[in-house]
């Protein structure tokens, strides 16, 4: 169809030299000359403070060989809890962010006043102190422990987002597909079941992921509240260790690990949709 | 020969678009059965009068009575109207995620409920009718657009209704594909559905309607029966349309 070609259409070609620029394994080089940069600023700097580098003692918080045989270390325990922590509130989020976003598209006056109440208040609020809002505040009155007040928090934030996300994939479907879904007899929600929201998903998936990756890394956030997750566990090793520059440097590849991984996910994902067309 | 009740009565129809007035009092029965072609120049209300029939538009005021229903803010009635009135789109709007074959069985399926089976028996009748049974499981992309404007015309046959409404079905095509759309739809014509037809296309107009319809700036200037509309048009714009586009 004409007015719907970005999907459909073959990808256009690109300049040569934008391919080489955008191709992965220059992207690597950058990337390892920038991180090689950072490390080596790091080490001169640790050098001249005298810093006692003990790497060899980092495996043991990845895995451990004892007498019970292979355990997993802290490390894996607290990626584990913040992947668990952030797909929980993703959920929670997609769900919010979705009635947000149908609320603001409605024409009902009341509906839309909440939606834009709602992304008004969330999005000029730091997500610390929502965070502090949700744990002492929200926490007493309905009785939520740390972890949900931790989900919910982020959950909330993040559904701001999210809801904007929906917004522009919906509304960018052509005003013909409304009417052709209309004219046959739908009623608006079946319209958005089976016309709109299929053809938006895909629009919206690389923007979803992105989301999702800025989800697990705010979810870092909680361990100010003491919510056993990844950067949780890294503070509490270096207040055993005082590993400080150690544990930091590998929490931080462990979080990039994932959200890489992810990315790459996706962007398969993505690729397998529009081949199939 | 026709039903005395028409099918659908437009009666006094204003329409504003903010402060504009894009019809004014549009009145105009259509009988079961009876072909109307309209025609006149392009921002005379054309498409927004079959609009209003299914109310993709709202009108502002007057009576529109579509099988007996009034059109109203009744959201039940709307929709027991769009179930008797199909549309056919100058841009078609096929659904781009959807099989040909999906996208005839989809409305039936969710809106009356039938099974697939039936539904897919149904779309495949359908694809038939237009010329096309072979194209049934491919994408609307895939196709030509004389192709995809048939299959809008199959989506819109598999509701069953009872009226048909096309706004100018053939405008958005290349010229070697307007024939195999206006044959398929003369077929339907002659196969007694009711039929509204915004088209320039005088053509397909001689051969099928009933009655003719000339709007100019939101007014419905003249309604006669075609011999007398082609050869013989009481107001003087309306000759003067008829010159230009015939002329060429
Ligand atoms: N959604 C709209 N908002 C404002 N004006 C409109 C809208 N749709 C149509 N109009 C105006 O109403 C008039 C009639 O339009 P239309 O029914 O599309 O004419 P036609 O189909 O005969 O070309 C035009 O002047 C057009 O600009
Ligand atoms: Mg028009």
């Amino acid at each position: 169809m004409s007015d719907f070609p970005e999907t459909f259409a073959p990808r256009a070609r690109q300049w040569p030299l934008r391919r080489v620029l955008r191709s992965a394994p220059l992207s690597l080089v950058f990337y390892l000359a920038i991180v090689g940069g950072i490390v080596w600023l790091a080490l001169r700097g640790s050098a001249s403070m005298g810093y006692n580098w003990q790497w060899y003692r980092i495996p043991q918080y990845f895995y451990e060989i004892t007498d019970q045989g292979f355990q997993w270390g802290e490390i894996p325990i607290g990626l584990v809890a913040t992947i668990g922590l952030s797909t929980l509130a993703f959920a929670l989020a997609l769900v919010l962010g979705l009635l947000v976003a149908l609320l603001r598209l409605s024409d009902l006056v009341v509906g839309n006043a909440v939606a834009v109440g709602f992304l008004e208040l969330v999005r000029n609020t730091p997500l610390l102190v929502l965070l502090y809002l949700f744990y002492y505040v929200l926490g007493p009155i309905f009785s939520l422990d740390r972890y949900w007040a931790s989900v919910l928090c982020l959950a909330v934030f993040h559904a701001a987002l999210i809801s904007e996300i929906f917004r522009a994939g919906i509304l960018a479907v052509p005003k013909g597909q409304w009417e052709a879904a209309k004219s046959i007899g739908m009623t608006t929600g079946q319209a958005y079941r089976w016309i709109i929201i299929p053809q938006s998903i895909r629009m919206m998936l690389p923007p979803l992921t992105g989301e999702m990756v800025h989800m697990i890394k705010s979810s870092a956030i909680v361990s100010v509240i003491a919510v056993a997750e990844l950067t949780t566990i890294g503070r509490n090793i270096i207040s055993d260790t005082y590993m400080s520059f150690e544990i930091w440097f590998t929490i931080a590849a462990v979080y990039m690990v994932v959200t890489l991984a992810l990315s790459v996910l996706v962007s398969r994902l993505e690729r397998s949709f529009t081949v199939k067309r | 020969m026709l039903d005395r009740t028409p099918i659908i009565d437009i009666r006094g129809v204003n329409k504003f678009y903010d402060g504009f007035q894009a019809l004014t009092d549009v009145s105009l029965s259509v009988f079961s059965g009876q072909r109307v072609v309209i025609c006149g120049p392009s921002g005379s209300g054309k498409s927004t009068l079959i609009r209003c029939i299914n109310r993709l538009e709202e009108h502002s005021s007057g009576q529109l009575i579509v099988d007996g229903t009034e059109l109203n803010d009744e959201t039940r009635n709307i929709r027991a109207i769009r179930q008797e009135v199909g549309m056919v789109f100058q841009q078609f709007n096929l659904f781009p995620h959807l099989t040909v074959l999906e996208n005839l069985t989809i409305g039936p399926m969710r809106v009356r409920r039938a099974s697939r089976r039936d539904a897919e028996a149904t779309a495949r009748k359908y694809l038939e009718r237009v010329h096309i049974p072979e194209q049934a499981d491919k994408y609307p992309s895939q196709l030509s657009g004389g192709q995809q404007q048939r299959v809008a015309i199959a989506r819109s046959l598999c509701m069953e209704t009872r009226v048909m409404l096309f706004d100018e079905p053939t405008s958005a095509l290349d010229p070697e594909m307007i024939g195999e759309v206006l044959e398929v739809m003369v077929e339907l014509a002659d196969s007694g559905m009711t039929m509204i037809v915004v088209t320039h296309e005088m053509g397909f107009a001689r051969r099928v309607a009933d009655l003719m319809v000339f709007m100019e700036a939101g007014r419905i200037v003249e309604t006669a029966p075609p011999e007398k509309f082609f050869t013989n048009p009481e107001s003087e714009r309306c000759r003067v349309f008829l010159e230009q586009i015939l002329s060429h």
